[in-house]
């Protein structure tokens, strides 16, 4: 059997899935015997190879580069997973949906306690190679299609392997209680 | 601040907190608004705290927190108003007052703001100002309007247009109120004098006998829900109290109904009447008419109505001469609330408090006003039952169809010639009624208010009655040249986020989530998804508490199932996925922030 | 009067004491019935919903409704199931619920919920609706972001005389909890801290306690879901 080709992405996220993920430990034996990596951040690989199998996405959508890099994966994949609180829906960084996008500028490069002194002529930036910022974090499943989600912040190792490994062999997926949280 | 005069009203009530309605009322009447400092001391005199005063005052639509203006202009936004015109009524009063909706003109003297229906729907556009009632609003009318309130004209002199007919134009009410009475039949014919049941009638027969004539004529609650009026009474009769009260429910708000006010206006007598045919029953000794706060403007008619009453021994002590037959009525004011017409929330008003309806079991005709036995009955019931003591239920059932006996009341509004009262006997068809009113070109009639059914031609032979299409009155046409969803769907949806009271989880949310996706599917970017969402999301409301709730959902579900073509004309074809996120849109704020053109 | 009527629950016949809500009479008897709102010992409100029932076919809720002898309840359908997790939903989408940043998380009933119905993500859309943080309170902190307008507060905390403490301001999808404005300044320690442990949520929070004390592992719904004891009972009642 040919084996499944699953990409990774970290949008508005902090790693800490993809870090949850390396503590499936030595699992992680097993399921190189049954997938191959694509576009991810665990081989390092920038740009899509080949159309994938699974697409894992971890954090929500802040940015407009974060909207090209999730289309992209729902372009190139076929199952989408989003997995963690922020791609499901939009997690810390989305603390800052219900504040003025103007007074989220203002605090982070102009009066917050770390750049208060140090942005001297008040510079907010905005040069054309930066990624433009949305009015909200948005959870991934209202940009794209999503077709499962995995909760948690992050979510535990074992619901991730445990998906994972349903996905890639077909069978039943097994959801114990203790895997399903929300922090 | 003047808290004399606060604790004169507060103890005009006995400092009783079961009177907050009506303290809160009399603020309201005579500031214009309930100011923040009056409330700590309505608190201190009735015994509760403040945020406990605040919780009512918030919860209804006509008490307001802040000035409103001399002139306080509630212009009515129910579904018909807008269909005769209201957008343009609407724009003349901001532009003659410089002040948008929801806002108070600089100089203080108008506030304009929105209103659910207030009963006119046969005579729209229609706003109440400082509590009066003006119909048939046009943009000359408004500029008039503000004109003479600019000149100081008090608020019975702002209009030249003249009174309704009939008692509208008694010097107690003189409202521009047309009565527009269609079609009589044994409720609306003139030849019965109040109080002849009571006199003629009521010494003959015990309280038994008269539930048992009742029953006989198999007569149901004619405010929507249909429960026999008999058995009501007889369920109130058996339960033990040593106090039991007769609620007339004159709280109408259904979009598209009035039949009540024209009731109230044109024979309040028999309304009261009926009351105490009930009181007589059940053994009450204390009615209570809790009336719309939009009918305001009859208040002084109807106390009169009753102070005559008493003069007749109709009300007062022993009765129409029969020994212990001691009941009176007094009149209670609601204040913008289209959930207390729910009898469980009624009460709940009625005793000061928010409107939110009650659980049951325990049901009112053993718990209800101040926890006592407790009969509510709307005010239609309460007439037919005065006319069936008066020609005998056996006249009565021979009208009607098996299962609905004698007549029914209808508003109708909308797209038709002749709009206004029908009094008809039950089972005729929906074709009928429209040749009746003169309706052509008939897209779809809304049977029974945004909570009832949106009917399609298909449907126009279903016949009028509990068991095929149960309404309490209201009766909307629309004609072929209406957008359905847009102008009837949507704003039904609205009005029932305006009026949920927010205690049920999914009354609170799911008519906001409904009519976002309905937006969506209006905008354009509606996927067949969406079509799903809207068929399965509403079940979970009938989990809902009570009837606000359960039928909140109605206007998607029966225009979904009706007239699915116009839904399925607007959704995108070949796209499976759109959630309406639009790249450009959002970045368009963030770029004006920092100064710099969007790229895409 | 019998010390006990029969009904039946999920097609068991069970004994109830007469004037007992169903939900307790469920409860005695080892039939865990999802509630959010309740309390044992106060007053129903019966706003939450979730502990909708059928009622010899009708749809109640159980927390509310009385026992009658030969009632006949269900309380396992694939639709009460998918009401509740409907009802769990929407509290999630109608708020912000940042779980990873409350102090709740873990003990938080509404998340307790979330888990026990396998709630992975909402079917309906996040509103993030702008809601403040009431921190101006000697005792209290009010968190609007995670209420879930349970009226815990407000039917549980009383001064000695009897007066509201919380109540409800506006209505329908604006409703919100308010705290009196004399009896909030006055709070005692032992009322802001009951008020703060009846909160399901982690919308009240009680200044003289830390949050985060307890290590993720430990909480209280961490290792088993919500309605565990109740269950238990039965298991205890079979062996």
């Amino acid at each position: 059997m040919r084996k499944k080709i699953i990409a990774t992405t970290s949008l508005a996220g902090c790693f800490g899935c993809h870090m949850s993920f390396l503590d499936i430990d030595e699992r992680i034996l097993d399921l190189i015997e049954l997938v191959e990596f694509d576009k991810s951040p665990i081989d390092d690989i920038k740009k899509f190879t080949r159309e994938c199998d699974i697409g894992l996405i971890e954090g929500g959508v802040c940015n407009s580069e974060n909207v090209e890099v999730l289309k992209e994966f729902r372009r190139h994949c076929k199952v989408l997973v989003s997995f963690g609180e922020c791609a499901i829906m939009g997690g810390l960084p989305a603390l800052r949906n219900t504040v003025p996008i103007r007074e989220c500028f203002e605090e982070a490069y102009l009066h917050g306690p770390s750049v208060e002194e140090a942005n001297e002529e008040m510079i907010l930036p905005n040069d054309e190679e930066l990624p433009m910022i949305l009015d909200k974090v948005y959870p991934c499943h209202e940009v794209v299609k999503i077709d499962y989600f995995l909760p948690g912040c992050p979510p535990r190792a074992d619901l991730i392997w445990n998906t994972l490994y349903a996905l890639v062999t077909g069978e039943e997926v097994k959801i114990p209680y203790e895997v399903i949280k929300y922090d | 601040m003047d808290t004399k005069w606060i604790e004169k009203t507060v103890d005009r009530y006995g400092r009783d907190k079961t009177r907050l309605m009506d303290i809160l009322i009399e603020m309201q009447q005579e500031k214009g608004y309930i100011p923040s400092d009056t409330l700590p001391v309505i608190a201190r005199l009735t015994g509760i705290s403040q945020a406990w005063v605040e919780q009512t005052v918030s919860f209804y639509h006509f008490f307001r927190r802040e000035p409103s203006g001399r002139y306080a202009v509630f212009l009515n936004n129910s579904v018909v108003a807008n269909m005769m015109g209201r957008e343009k009524v609407a724009r003349a009063f901001e532009e003659e007052t410089g002040c948008r909706f929801g806002e108070v003109s600089e100089d203080g003297l108008i506030g304009l703001f929105d209103t659910s229906c207030i009963g006119m729907s046969d005579q729209e556009p229609a706003a109440l100002i400082n509590g009066k009632v003006f119909t048939r609003l046009t943009p000359f009318r408004v500029r008039e309007i503000v004109r003479n309130m600019r000149a100081g004209k008090p608020v019975e002199e702002l209009s030249t247009s003249g009174y309704g007919g009939g008692s509208n134009a008694l010097p107690l009410i003189r409202a521009e109120v047309r009565n527009n009475i269609q079609r009589k039949g044994l409720l609306l014919e003139e030849n019965y004098e109040t109080g002849t049941v009571l006199r003629e009638k009521l010494r003959l027969l015990t309280p038994e006998e008269v539930i048992w004539e009742v029953k006989l004529s198999e007569l149901r609650g004619r405010g929507g829900a249909g429960f026999p009026t008999g058995l009501k009474w007889e369920f109130c009769r058996r339960a033990k109290g040593e106090k039991k009260y007769i609620f007339c429910n004159a709280d109408e708000g259904e979009p598209g109904t009035f039949k009540d006010r024209v009731l109230l206006t044109e024979y309040p007598g028999l309304v009261f009447e009926g009351m105490t045919l009930a009181a007589y029953a059940v053994g009450a000794s204390e009615g209570i008419l809790y009336i719309r706060y939009e009918y305001k403007y009859l208040e002084r008619y109807l106390n009169h109505v009753l102070e005559e009453m008493r003069k007749k021994n109709l009300l007062g002590k022993n009765i129409a001469g029969i020994e212990g037959f001691d009941f009176d009525i007094r009149l209670q004011y609601g204040a913008g609330a289209y959930v207390c017409g729910e009898e469980s929330a009624l009460l709940e008003s009625a005793e000061g408090k928010r409107g939110e309806p009650r659980f049951k079991p325990p049901f009112p005709v053993e718990k209800g006003y101040l926890g006592r036995p407790t009969i509510i009955n709307n005010v239609e019931t309460l007439c037919s039952a005065v006319k069936i003591l008066y020609f005998g239920s056996e006249w009565y059932r021979t009208m009607g169809t098996e299962d609905s006996r004698g007549t029914k009341v209808l508003s109708i509004s909308g797209d038709c010639r002749y709009p206004g009262i029908y009094e008809l006997e039950w089972g005729y068809t929906v074709n009928d009624i429209l040749d009746m009113a003169g309706a052509d070109e008939v897209q779809a009639v809304q049977v029974g208010g945004p909570s009832g059914t949106l009917i399609s031609p298909e449907e126009f032979s279903r016949i009028i009655c509990y068991k095929d299409l149960a309404t309490g009155g209201s009766f909307i046409i629309f004609n072929n040249h209406r957008d359905i969803l847009r102008d009837v769907v949507h704003n039904f949806m609205e009005f029932f986020i305006d009026e949920s009271c927010g205690s049920c989880v999914p009354c609170r949310n799911m008519p906001w989530l409904l009519k976002q996706k309905l937006e969506k599917i209006l905008n354009g970017h509606g996927v067949w998804k969406d079509l799903e969402d809207l068929e399965k999301w509403p079940a979970i409301m009938k989990i809902n508490r009570c009837g606000l709730g359960q039928t909140a959902a109605n206007p998607v579900i029966t225009s979904l199932r009706n007239f699915r073509a116009l839904y399925e004309e607007k959704i995108q074809k070949g796209r499976s996925f759109d959630e309406g996120f639009d790249l450009e849109k959002a970045v368009e704020e963030s770029c004006e922030v920092v100064g710099r053109i969007p790229l895409i | 009067m019998n010390e006990f009527i029969t009904i039946t629950i999920d097609d068991q016949e069970i004994k109830a004491r007469p004037g007992e809500y169903i939900v307790a009479a469920a409860r005695r008897n080892g039939i865990y019935i999802p509630t959010l709102c309740n309390m044992p010992g106060v007053h129903p409100a019966g706003s939450c919903r979730i502990c909708t029932v059928y009622v010899n076919g009708r749809p109640m809720t159980s927390c509310t409704t009385p026992v009658a002898e030969g009632m006949e309840i269900e309380t396992r359908s694939s639709d009460l199931e998918d009401f509740r997790r409907s009802v769990v939903e929407l509290l999630f989408i109608e708020g912000n619920h940042f779980c990873p940043a409350c102090e709740k998380s873990g003990n938080c009933e509404l998340q307790a919920l979330g888990y026990r119905l396998e709630m992975m993500a909402p079917r309906y859309p996040y509103q993030f609706p702008e809601r403040d943080i009431d921190a101006s309170w000697p005792k209290l902190i009010k968190d609007h972001n995670r209420c879930v307008l349970c009226k815990r507060c407000i039917r549980t905390i009383l001064d000695e005389e009897g007066h509201h403490i919380f109540a409800f301001r506006y209505r329908g999808h604006n409703l919100q909890i308010t705290i009196d404005p004399e009896y909030g300044k006055n709070l005692t320690d032992e009322l802001a801290e009951k008020a703060a442990k009846n909160c399901p949520v982690g919308s009240l929070l009680y200044r003289g306690k830390h949050g985060f004390e307890t290590p993720i592992g430990q909480r209280k719904y961490d290792k088993e879901p919500i309605g565990s004891d109740v269950e238990k009972l039965k298991k205890v009642k079979v062996s």
